[in-house]
């Protein structure tokens, strides 16, 4: 017998719950008109404001009071990190505790053995997800050994898990507290808010201030970046248990306890392994960056391919992630969907002899002694970078006439005007555009965002990296939508696409950065291109799933009035996808700031350069933190500009 | 006189290799065998049929018996499997995509059962769709859409949006989006059964008075009989995507083709479709008549008055012949009856 | 391993909240005095210092029977994990003094270990070519003059002067500024893409102003040339806001953290012992760079082939 499953949540990457649009507003029509106009008036208002008071774009300080709080911050903790209470019976346990976690994970993992463990994996994906699952799982990992990166990889593996317990310790009590209690939840919303607009590059500094640099800081990073979507989608899955069901189970006299154990979490099960799932695919991803600082594992080959250039040895480790991405997600989205199949007696004895028998045969491998080193090897680096060289040779005017050409007729210009801004226009600017696309409370927010970047003494810096970000959406859209569209329109391509766009989101946005640096050597523009190919594949989805909820009935009445195709695409699809359409702007925005500011990495400069710059050398700490701040600022602003477009104005039912 | 819309020997099939089952032994299959051999399904199976200029044409059957198919086939928003259509004379299926287009913005415009308004334009933007992309000028389009919004009664909701107007309006939106570039036919495909009853009523009303004015060939497609016995001229039967009948309301109450159309029409009160040729007797010889005759046209009830308040059957005339008599043995099992009668 | 550390990990929590109080180091390795056990080699991201750090780790493994663990990181994380525990030497150090005041003054977490026998020199410089055909510009003064020939998509309009990696500790930014030039420090992100495009400013003849150091294996290879900034002149770098000098000569050396100098077991002897010259590191690290060889057979085949240079590093009894 089969109970039906739930449909998933929609999820985003990032973790990103998206709500359900039944909360959509409607817009007062009336007003769309007298908008229009003052819309045009106050684009007329800002650029004569901007051409009377442009500024001369001075170059930051390098003084700026923030910094020297952020020192002297760091200067404290320094001296008192072996003294002060705060660290010696706060802090510095934490540390201990989660160091203790990871070694015991550690140990349970390298305890098995390169046998064992693959047989545990294997066994592990046959029983919770399936034969096929378990397969792909023992072909996964035994490639990590073909690759070379067994070792890295156990690491990587190590620290995911070690997360994810956290996450998962954490998240999922929090997430139940935050669907059953009323001010839990207002309360951690806009935390959650915060949180997951992060880039993942923010983190890192406050990581090492509080907790050193090691697994202990890179576990807790992570945690922090995969808690929210564990919490979120936790407290979603309870508070969509079904209403009927907690009513009769209370109209029989269930104590609350009752209530939450016996219905509320059974009911939710599915969607809290859907939780588990999302945690650790954005810890996989995070795990990766935190190589920065000094957190083991496949991060450190692609941090070092990265400092060479060596675009083949990256490819190795890259695929080394996709891999693990791709097994920890096939078992956990499977094992998830099974989650809410009911079993026969007899499938569920058969499912504990398939358990004993698992056991049995890892313990066996467990034995056997293999090196991992003396498995037959293959490493994708010399035909990689075979093929950069080729690139680079053949394609050296294309690229860097593209290169030269963006950054040229659109990016510096861009920049240009947005460095000169005077600060207070461009906050003033946020807070009248905010107020006609978002309403007055997110402009407010943003609008304060704005204000804090100037600030933080980070105005020219934040500006760059803004305009980087807004080239980089524009791209980032403009090629989303068209293969959205192109997706839609086309069944047979949309299937061959979708499992691609599947994998790319699983990617850590660290790989992006290596075709990028390949193709276009050390510049903005790589940042740029990294972003967008880190930030399309969702795009893609969301644009798709627009056009393809546009009811088939509007697309036949169009037709049937003699619509061209052309015609039919511009007056009814897309604008009736508007909602997604919107909803993929926003998502993208998010996502290619925080591909921009990692490109930091590879010369795109402005504050993703100051933030790596921060935490490597020690007189720019303070700085290196602002900007971070100035980051989250940053997303925020942009985040609250472009959300109203989805909850304000989103598809009309 | 040359059909508006001539449709012959026309076939859709659903399904992979769709094109290899007609004109072979499998297209005589019924549709659960044709089904079980081939994967394919039969939506419209060997239809022909003619529809007169200026004919309310109305196709009827149960959901699932292939009359939205067959609409949608007519402009060729369905591809046909086999046959032949042709509009005003011109063969539809030999036309290029250009000119089908051409066909669908001037000469047919089709109302759908769900309106398939666009949500994100106002109804005046709505109506003037078509017209917008005919490239007609804003102005133009505006002036003519209003017109026409006039004409279905929506004066004055020119700037509302679609969703905030009730059911049976939208449909009146619908309704003057495909009368406003002036098409010489108009399909419906079920455009009331998604409304409640009186407004259903009321858009019937409405649609023979707009086909009194403006005089437009139409195609109606409806479940209901009803629906289909108030607006038809002529009424086609559909079943399992073969035409069972053909023939005017009358016909088919008074004529049933086989059981199929017996059982839907057995219903139909008798009395309101049927006219007097249906239950008028012979003479017998030297049979004393009133003088006033009835024409042979008169519905029954309309007859009803006279015939029972008369003291002698009444002659049924066909302008100067007679054609036979009427009396109240013949009136009140008519009234009474809904069993099958087929005329001598 | 890894276990036995879990369960001294756990007395130590123990015997920590008996005593009041966690340390920034509790939990970490103990130094690894007299027995064969694990060194925590920092890499810094510089071709040059992995050539250090290969023949030392082959040293260590291959004659002494130590475990290596490599760690990527950049400089001064480095220098935090001489405080966590996570780093037992760095064994090619450019100056820093201020570090050097933090960790081992201030902090005493760690202890210098003497020169590692290169000589360090950072600079800017052009191609060969360039100074061919305009003969002035390595003097900083001609500069300005030639800004415009440095364009780039990224110099917004001046003159671009690409530095390296992120964390080297420079002074390109304060010189452009105090120095009044007219370009536009811009971050290739590592040593490898200034390598890269000072390879190709020499190979197409493109014009290229950059930052450049040796030891450099690049310099057999191919001529740039040392442009002339101000002289340096002692403590004329002491702010690095006012920086208006070129930069001094480094005499590189190594650093270990005080638990393993403590531990005076025969790495940390090895450490201290060994020294070389430029040309042995920049043989090794064109092993690395040019000849596809991965780090531990460049210090394999540089190991086999100079016998009489190592063999003195290994200390006695080991």
């Amino acid at each position: 017998m089969t109970a039906t499953v739930p449909p998933p949540p929609v999820l985003q990457p990032g973790g990103r719950v998206l709500a359900a649009a039944s909360d959509t507003v409607v817009p007062a029509r009336r007003g769309r008109f007298r908008t229009r106009t003052v819309a045009a008036a106050m684009v007329v208002a800002t650029v004569v404001a901007y051409l009377l008071f442009r500024t001369d774009g001075a170059a930051d300080s390098s003084d700026a009071a923030a910094f020297r709080f952020f020192d002297s911050v760091r200067d404290w903790v320094d001296a008192n990190r072996d003294t002060s209470p705060f660290f010696l019976y706060g802090l510095n346990y934490v540390r201990l505790g989660v160091r203790l976690l990871v070694d015991a994970v550690q140990a349970a993992l390298t305890g098995l053995g390169f046998a064992g463990l693959v047989a545990a994996v294997a066994a592990i994906g046959t029983v919770l997800a399936g034969w096929r699952t378990g397969l792909l799982a023992l072909g996964g990992f035994l490639a990590f050994g073909v690759l070379g990166l067994w070792e890295q990889s156990v690491d990587t593996l190590v620290l995911t898990v070690s997360a994810v317990l956290l996450s998962v310790l954490i998240g999922v009590p929090l997430g139940i507290f935050a669907a059953r209690v009323r001010w839990v939840g207002a309360t951690l919303r806009p935390v959650l808010d915060v949180m997951q607009i992060m880039p993942t590059f923010a983190y890192l500094a406050p990581m090492t201030l509080l907790f050193l640099i090691g697994e202990p800081a890179a576990v807790i990073a992570t945690m922090i970046y995969a808690v929210p979507a564990t919490i979120r989608i936790t407290a979603l899955g309870i508070s969509e248990v079904s209403p009927t069901a907690v009513e009769a189970a209370t109209a029989l006299g269930s104590t609350r306890w009752q209530l939450l154990s016996k219905v509320r979490l059974p009911l939710a099960r599915t969607t809290i392994a859907l939780a588990v799932n999302q945690t650790i695919m954005l810890a996989l991803s995070m795990v990766v960056i935190t190589a920065l600082i000094d957190a083991p594992g496949l991060g450190q080959n692609i941090v070092n391919a990265l400092q060479r250039v060596n675009v083949g040895a990256a490819f190795d480790a890259g695929l080394a992630i996709v891999i693990l991405a791709v097994v920890l997600d096939r078992i956990t989205t499977n094992a998830a969907r099974r989650t809410g199949v009911h079993r026969s007696r007899r499938q569920r004895q058969a499912r504990w002899i398939f358990v004993g028998a698992g056991v049995v045969v890892v313990a066996a491998a467990a034995l056997v002694s293999i090196d991992p080193e003396n498995v037959p090897g293959y490493s994708f680096a010399a035909p990689v970078n075979d093929l950069v060289g080729w690139i680079e040779l053949h394609w050296y005017d294309v690229t860097e006439g593209l290169k030269n050409g963006i950054s040229a007729g659109v990016l510096d210009p861009l920049e240009t005007v947005l460095v000169t801004t005077p600060w207070w226009l461009f906050v003033v600017a946020v807070a009248a555009f905010g107020t006609l696309i978002s309403g007055w409370r997110a402009a407010l927010i943003a609008a304060l965002a704005a204000a804090g970047l100037a600030g933080l003494g980070l105005w020219q810096h934040s500006m760059q990296t803004l305009a980087t970000v807004l080239v980089a959406i524009v791209l980032t859209m403009a090629i989303g939508v068209a293969l959205g569209v192109f997706c839609a329109r086309h069944d047979r391509l949309a299937t061959g696409v979708r499992p691609l766009l599947d994998a790319a989101q699983t990617m850590p946005s660290f790989v992006y950065l290596l075709p990028a640096v390949a193709l276009f050597g050390a510049s903005r523009f790589t940042a740029i291109v990294a972003a967008v190919i880190f930030a399309v594949p969702p795009v893609v989805r969301l644009v798709e799933r627009g056009l393809r909820d546009v009811p088939p009935t509007v697309v036949e009445a169009a037709l049937s009035a003699g619509s061209t195709p052309r015609q039919l695409l511009w007056k009814v699809q897309l604008p009736m996808a508007r909602g997604g359409l919107l909803l993929a702007a926003n998502q993208g925005i998010v996502m290619v700031l925080a591909m921009v500011v990692v490109g930091g990495l590879v010369g795109a400069g402005a504050l993703g350069y100051d933030v790596v710059a921060g935490f490597s050398q020690r007189e720019l700490f303070g700085k290196g933190l602002a900007a971070g701040l100035a980051i989250v600022l940053l997303g925020i602003l942009l985040d609250r500009l472009t959300q109203g477009f989805h909850t304000s104005k989103g598809p009309r039912r | 006189m040359t059909p508006m819309i001539a449709v012959a020997d026309l076939w859709k099939v659903f399904g992979a290799r769709a094109d290899r089952i007609v004109g072979t032994p499998l297209a005589e299959l019924s549709p659960a065998e044709l089904r079980g051999r081939t994967g394919c399904v039969a939506a419209v199976r060997d239809v022909s049929f003619d529809v007169r200029p200026g004919e309310v044409f109305v196709v009827m059957g149960l959901s699932g018996s292939g009359k939205s198919t067959l609409v949608r086939c007519l402009t060729r928003l369905i591809e046909p499997t086999s046959g032949e259509i042709s509009i005003g004379g011109e063969s539809v299926r030999a036309m290029g995509p250009k000119r089908l287009r051409e066909l669908r913005r001037r000469q047919v415009a089709m109302v759908f059962q769900h309106f398939g308004l666009l949500p994100h334009r106002q109804v005046l933007d709505n109506v003037a769709y078509g017209l917008e992309i005919q490239g007609v000028p804003r102005a133009e389009r505006h002036r003519r859409a209003s017109e026409t919004l006039a004409l279905v009664g929506l004066e004055g909701q020119e700037r509302q949006f679609p969703d905030q107007l009730s059911g049976g309006m939208q449909q009146r939106v619908g309704l003057a989006r495909a009368l406003a570039t002036d098409p010489e036919v108009l399909l419906f495909d079920e455009p009331f059964s998604a409304l409640d009853p009186l407004i259903r009523r009321d858009m019937q009303d409405e649609v023979r008075r707009l086909h009194a004015e403006v005089g437009k060939t139409l195609v109606f497609i409806t479940h209901d009989l009803a629906e289909a016995l108030t607006l038809g001229d002529r009424i086609a039967v559909l079943r399992d995507g073969e035409l069972v009948q053909v023939g005017t309301p009358e016909e088919l109450v008074g004529a049933p083709a086989d059981s199929y159309v017996a059982d839907f029409v057995r219903d139909v009160p008798r009395s309101d479709v049927l006219t007097l040729r249906w239950i008028m007797r012979d003479p017998a010889p030297g049979e004393l008549c009133e003088t006033e005759p009835l024409s042979h046209r008169t519905v029954i009830r309309d007859a009803v008055h006279r015939v029972l308040r008369a003291d002698r059957p009444i002659p049924v005339v066909d302008g100067h012949e007679q054609l036979g008599v009427i009396d109240a043995d013949q009136l009140l099992p008519a009234l009474i009856s809904h069993h099958r009668q087929v005329p001598a | 391993m890894r276990t036995l550390r879990t369960a001294a990990a756990a007395a130590l929590i123990v015997s920590l909240t008996a005593c009041g109080g966690a340390t920034s180091g509790a939990g970490e390795d103990e130094p690894s005095a007299g027995a064969k056990g694990t060194v925590n080699l920092a890499i810094n991201p510089w071709v040059g210092y992995e050539a250090n750090a290969a023949v030392i780790a082959y040293l260590l493994e291959k004659k002494m029977g130590y475990t290596v663990e490599k760690k990527e990181l950049k400089e001064e994380i480095a220098w935090q994990g001489f405080e966590t525990g996570e780093v037992d030497t760095i064994v090619e150090n450019w100056g820093h003094p201020d570090l050097k005041k933090t960790y081992i003054e201030d902090k005493k977490v760690a202890v210098e270990v003497g020169p590692t026998g290169n000589q360090g020199v950072i600079g800017w410089y052009v191609p060969q070519w360039m100074v061919d055909k305009y003969p002035d510009i390595t003097d900083w003064k001609n500069l300005n003059k030639y800004a415009d020939l440095f364009k780039t998509s990224e110099s917004k309009g001046k003159g671009q002067f690409l530095a390296g990696d992120p964390s080297f500790v420079t002074n390109d930014e304060a010189l452009v500024t105090n120095l009044k030039l007219h370009y536009t420090v811009v971050y290739s992100g590592s040593e490898a893409a200034i390598i890269k495009a000072a390879q190709q400013a020499a190979a197409q003849t493109k014009p290229l102003l950059f930052y450049f150091y040796e030891p450099q294996w690049l310099f057999a290879k191919e001529k740039y040339v040392r442009v002339k900034l101000p002289e340096y002149k002692d403590g004329c770098d002491a702010d690095p806001k006012k920086v208006a000098c070129d930069y001094p000569d480094y005499v590189l050396d190594k650093i270990a953290s005080k638990k393993f100098a403590d531990g005076n077991s025969t790495a940390y002897q090895l450490v201290k012992n060994f020294k070389w010259t430029n040309d042995d590191q920049n043989l090794v690290s064109d092993y690395i760079t040019n000849q596809g060889m991965s780090d531990e057979q460049a210090a394999e085949k540089w190991v086999n082939e100079h016998e009489a240079t190592w063999k003195p590093w290994i200390p006695a009894g080991s």
